[in-house]
């Protein structure tokens, strides 16, 4: 099981972007959401090779679920070549045609104003 | 791996003989093909390179380098793959499924591909072996030839002189890379024209004139009967059939190729009569074992001359291998000239209208070098042919219709101006997307058939457009007419938050006067948006506005580049290029810049923006770089937004001769009128000082050009994937109507334009086109005019130069960390390496890599200490 570390306060997040943090041995992108909640996955953008994933545009998607109505889920847009994510997931939305290559996911919480995040992944998804 | 999975090829060896273009395509389609098989394949080369693109290799004489011809080379990592090169096939033993080769070497096959292509011909006469007469095929050919008219034209103290025998396209071709190297070239043709096999008369004669223009000297209806030797030794005179001669201190022959068929004939396969080892649509040749490809296979009789056929029948071949039923046919592909300076030729189908019935349509035009020909049948219906001299923009668009109706009136299609007035839909065999090879009717099934729906899953379902990009357009319209067919309303939708167009959408938050992108998307769209939706909201609302980009909320709208204000490169780092307007810069200014290249280990470059700018920037280092620029009067150059990127301008009157106004300064005022305008893509404009146009003011969005009597305007022109030349707007008119005509102008294309939709598209779509656009801007027919002055107006007042904003405001300051637990730490994983003095972002293939930029910059001089 992973360690959750304190990376920053909430406040030193804008809304809706990302930031890069290093923890332990792994670059991780954390994003702040509109709802004031946070998610965070790998830096390291698998198609392009640069740590840049906390610099990619965050935004929502519509997906249907098992189980219920349609939700938005957060996603983010590499800077690079522009394919995206879900951010909870870290399953590819659009690859732009390339092979789907997934980002890991870091469990990611606020507590008491302060940023924690895993100081490793979590279980791949299913690409 | 699960048994369904098994390829038909586990276990097997097939060899490829000869290592050209088709080898290579073989390699690397059967490794897409079949990913997981455990087949073996060794391609045995005799050239000393791996395989290479020998369609562009006139293109060694720009560069000089060998690598940069060379064909993808991640084929020969792949640990199935074996590419011998160096080393020729000498026996093919079919009893004993062995090839051996002139070293020895021995390997075995289950199958073997024939992939030896041609050689070029030499004609029958004496002294055609004599030093200084070439072939022109190979890298080896190519490296010759320029070796020798440097070492000949030193030996003889003056200009070389070249002839070149054969007038097709490759010859015209060896006689522009001729004299590329400095010599003079002649071109004999046997004929009565250049391009015989390919032109009518009449094209072959415009053609003549254009490359006369470029100092070639043409001599058609004569053949070189004989070559003399010089008194040295070397080639120094070619005889000719009439009597006459030429000096010749180098000789290149292009008069035709063979098959390579030797090691196929020796080995008892058939041999088509005019040589070429035959095959079928299968493209398997008598024997079942061995296939054969590219120009040494003949299919039908003939052997192709050209790349596509070659690498349909490799992709037939590994189709076949893996089970297919894939058969090899071809099409009248057309040909275009290339490689002779600027000088543009292509012909398809029956150029000399010798069908039955067929009539010509021509049209001809020597002062300005241009003929066009249409060749249709007897009711002037369908397309039969075409040839296109000196301008052959209609060439693409015509040659998928060959045999087609052509939907138009021919004279109106090939008159000057004409090809606008044509709408011409694409047949399913026309090739949209070049780089994969995707045809329209690909493109068409992935909609009919596989229920594609947008763009995105067109790319993923044919791959058309994830290459180059330059398709996606064309992908673009075809996919919504195919959607508009089947009833599918096509929604001119921004992204699946907003429900209408960039347009539409501009309309409504300046009606409405909306400030925010959550009162936009709350209003009118739905979630959180996206990559596409949250930009163009914020260049809207900064073009209504005119308000700092970075401001509150819209700080999270812009895409990195926008947000920290420098473009990214590859590695994630930033350009940092500072305004040079007018490309003006002072010499103190100019020591400052260098000084913080030289500090922080910055690649610098001229960018073809007419201004310099320093790549390799880190993102915690952006604001002490830009804080010295501003420091010595520099701004923001917005070089990351889509907005108005440089004014291109000669000197023009204050220092040319032939200068009519003063560009400069007209470029400079314009430059600090529209910098930081925000537009739905970026802007470029061109000054020149006279008519010679040295600014290349008609390739920008705005053109500018003087005249005695004050400037003319162009609109709607730009460079890039799809050039498209400005056209005029008005004449003579001075600068304060100069001034005000452009305000309109861009004000309605920021209005009216669909995201990423260049002035050009917009011009060109825009109901009325050209016509209407001048009533609406120059007799302000809709009576606007004032109002989107104003707009300008505003934007101006307003303007602000970005970087000096953020430098004096902490919070925003706050996010040009690398990382936010660890400021001051760098990327770990950067890395640079030296590259002529400079650095450039490491590759996979560099052994030592600095991750400091300016070690890296040092070790180009000194020995490498600090290894990655
Ligand atoms: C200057 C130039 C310009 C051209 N421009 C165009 C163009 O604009 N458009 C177009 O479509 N085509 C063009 N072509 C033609 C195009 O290059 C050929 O159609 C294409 O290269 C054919 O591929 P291939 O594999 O059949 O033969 P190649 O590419 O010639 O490959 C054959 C290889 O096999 C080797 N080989 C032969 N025998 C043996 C043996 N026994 N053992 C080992 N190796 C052997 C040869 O040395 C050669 O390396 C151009 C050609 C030239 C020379
Ligand atoms: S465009 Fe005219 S004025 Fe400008 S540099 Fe060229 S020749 Fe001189």
């Amino acid at each position: 099981m992973s360690d959750l570390v304190d990376v920053c306060a909430l406040t030193d997040l804008e809304p809706e972007r990302g930031v890069g943090a290093l923890l332990g041995g792994h670059q991780v992108a954390v994003f702040r959401l509109a709802d004031d909640t946070v998610r965070a996955v790998q830096q390291l953008d698998p198609y392009s090779g640069a740590n840049v994933i906390a610099r990619g545009l965050v935004g929502t998607t519509r997906v249907a679920q098992d189980d219920g109505p349609e939700r938005d889920v957060a996603t983010v847009t590499t800077p690079m070549l522009k394919q995206v994510w879900n951010l909870e997931t870290g399953a590819v939305i659009d690859s732009g045609g390339k092979p789907k290559k997934p980002l890991a996911v870091f469990r990611a919480e606020v507590r008491d104003g302060r940023v924690l995040v895993a100081d490793a992944p979590e279980a791949p998804v299913e690409a | 791996m699960s048994p369904t999975s098994r390829s038909l090829l586990d276990g097997e060896n097939i060899v490829v003989i000869g290592g050209g273009m088709t080898a290579h395509r073989l390699a690397e389609s059967l490794q897409q093909q079949d990913p997981d098989g455990t087949w073996s394949l060794t391609v045995i080369g005799d050239e000393p390179f791996e395989p290479y693109d020998r369609v562009h290799l006139s293109e060694w004489f720009a560069h000089r380098d060998a690598g940069a011809l060379a064909m993808d080379l991640e084929v020969w990592q792949d640990p199935r793959t074996t590419l011998i090169t160096g080393d020729s096939v000498a026996a093919l033993d079919r009893k004993a499924g062995v090839v051996t080769t002139r070293s020895g070497h021995q390997v075995s096959y289950d199958r073997a591909v024939l992939a030896t292509g041609s050689w070029a011909w030499t004609p029958r006469a004496e002294g055609t072996d004599l030093p200084g007469a070439f072939t022109y095929r190979t890298m080896a050919d190519v490296e010759r030839i320029e070796e020798w008219v440097r070492l000949r034209g030193k030996a003889l103290g003056r200009q070389v002189r070249g002839v070149v025998v054969g007038g097709g396209v490759l010859g015209l071709e060896a006689a522009a890379a001729l004299q590329s190297l400095g010599a003079a070239a002649t071109v004999v043709e046997f004929t009565d024209y250049l391009m015989s096999a390919q032109l009518d008369q009449g094209g072959g004669e415009m053609l003549r004139l254009l490359v006369e223009d470029l100092g070639m000297t043409i001599r058609t209806g004569v053949g070189a009967t004989r070559f003399l030797p010089a008194g040295d030794g070397p080639v120094g005179t070619a005889e000719l059939s009439d009597g006459s001669s030429l000096p010749a201190d180098v000789v290149v022959f292009s008069v035709g190729i063979r098959p390579r068929d030797r090691v196929a004939r020796e080995s008892g396969l058939a041999i088509g009569e005019r040589g070429g080892v035959v095959v079928g649509r299968s493209c398997q040749t008598s024997d079942p074992a061995v296939w054969a490809i590219g120009e040494c296979a003949s299919f039908d009789g003939v052997t192709a001359g050209l790349i596509a056929p070659g690498n349909d029948m490799a992709d037939v071949v590994v189709d076949r291998f893996l089970g297919g039923e894939r058969v090899h046919s071809r099409v009248d592909e057309g040909t275009k000239l290339k490689g002779v300076g600027s000088v543009d030729a292509a012909s398809f189908g029956d150029v000399n209208a010798l069908g039955a019935g067929a009539l010509e349509v021509s049209f001809v035009d020597p002062i300005h070098r241009q003929y066009r020909k249409l060749v249709v049948s007897d009711d002037a219906k369908t397309l039969l042919g075409g040839v296109f001299v000196g301008d052959i923009e209609l060439y693409a668009a015509l040659r998928p219709l060959l045999g087609r109706p052509l939907g138009a009136d021919p004279a109106a299609v090939i008159a000057p101006d004409g090809g606008g007035a044509v709408d011409l839909e694409l047949p399913d065999d026309a090739v949209v997307c070049s780089c994969q090879n995707v045809t329209a009717g690909t493109v068409r099934g992935a909609v009919t058939e596989h229920g594609c729906t947008t763009i995105g899953q067109v790319k993923e379902c044919t791959k058309a457009g994830t290459v180059c990009g330059s398709c996606v357009p064309a992908l673009t319209k075809l996919l919504n007419a195919e959607l508009e067919k089947s009833g599918v309303e096509v929604s001119d939708a921004l992204c699946e938050h907003f429900a209408m167009s960039r347009a539409e959408l501009f309309r409504i938050i300046s009606e409405e006067d909306l400030g925010t992108f959550s009162e936009v998307v709350a209003a009118h769209g739905t979630g959180r948006g996206c990559a596409i939706c949250r930009p163009t909201v914020a260049s809207i609302l900064s073009s209504l506005t005119g308000r700092h980009l970075l401001e509150g909320e819209a700080s999270a709208l812009q895409d990195t580049n926008d947000h920290v204000m420098a473009n990214m490169q590859r590695n994630g780092t930033y350009s940092v290029i500072p305004r040079m307007p007018g490309g003006e810069v002072r010499p103190e200014q100019l020591l400052e810049f260098a000084q913080v290249a030289q500090d922080y280990g910055l690649y610098v470059h001229i960018t073809g923006a007419q201004r310099l700018g320093m790549f390799g920037a880190q993102l915690g280092d952006l604001p002490d770089i830009w804080r010295r620029l501003v420091a010595v009067g520099f701004e923001s150059g917005h070089a990351y937004g889509k907005s108005l990127r440089n004014i291109k301008t000669c000197v023009g009157q204050m220092w040319c001769r032939f200068g009519v106004q003063d560009s400069t300064t007209m470029a400079v005022k314009l430059e600090m009128r529209y910098r930081g305008l925000r537009s739905p893509h970026k802007l470029k404009f061109g000054v020149s000082g006279c008519a010679r146009e040295c600014a290349e003011a008609r390739g920008k969005d705005v053109g500018i050009i003087a005249t005695h009597k004050g400037w003319n305007l162009y609109i709607g022109g730009n460079g890039g994937a799809n050039p498209v030349h400005a056209q005029l707007l008005v004449e003579d008119v001075d600068d304060e109507h100069l001034v005000k005509y452009i305000d309109r102008y861009l004000m309605l294309y920021i209005r009216e334009a669909d995201r990423l939709q260049r002035t050009a598209p917009w011009v060109a779509e825009r109901e009325g086109g050209l016509d209407e656009l001048r009533r609406v801007i120059v007799e302000d027919s809709l009576g606007i005019g004032e109002e989107l002055e104003a707009a300008v107006q505003e934007h101006v007042d307003c303007y602000e130069d970005e970087w000096k904003v953020t430098l004096e405001d902490p919070e925003q300051l706050k996010k040009f960390v690398t990382f936010i637990n660890a400021p001051g730490v760098a990327d770990p994983d950067l890395a640079f390496v030296p590259e002529r003095g400079q650095i450039r972002p490491a590759g996979e293939a560099d052994p030592i890599t600095y991750h400091d930029p300016r070690a890296a910059r040092d070790a180009a001089t000194a020995t490498p200490q600090e290894t990655r």
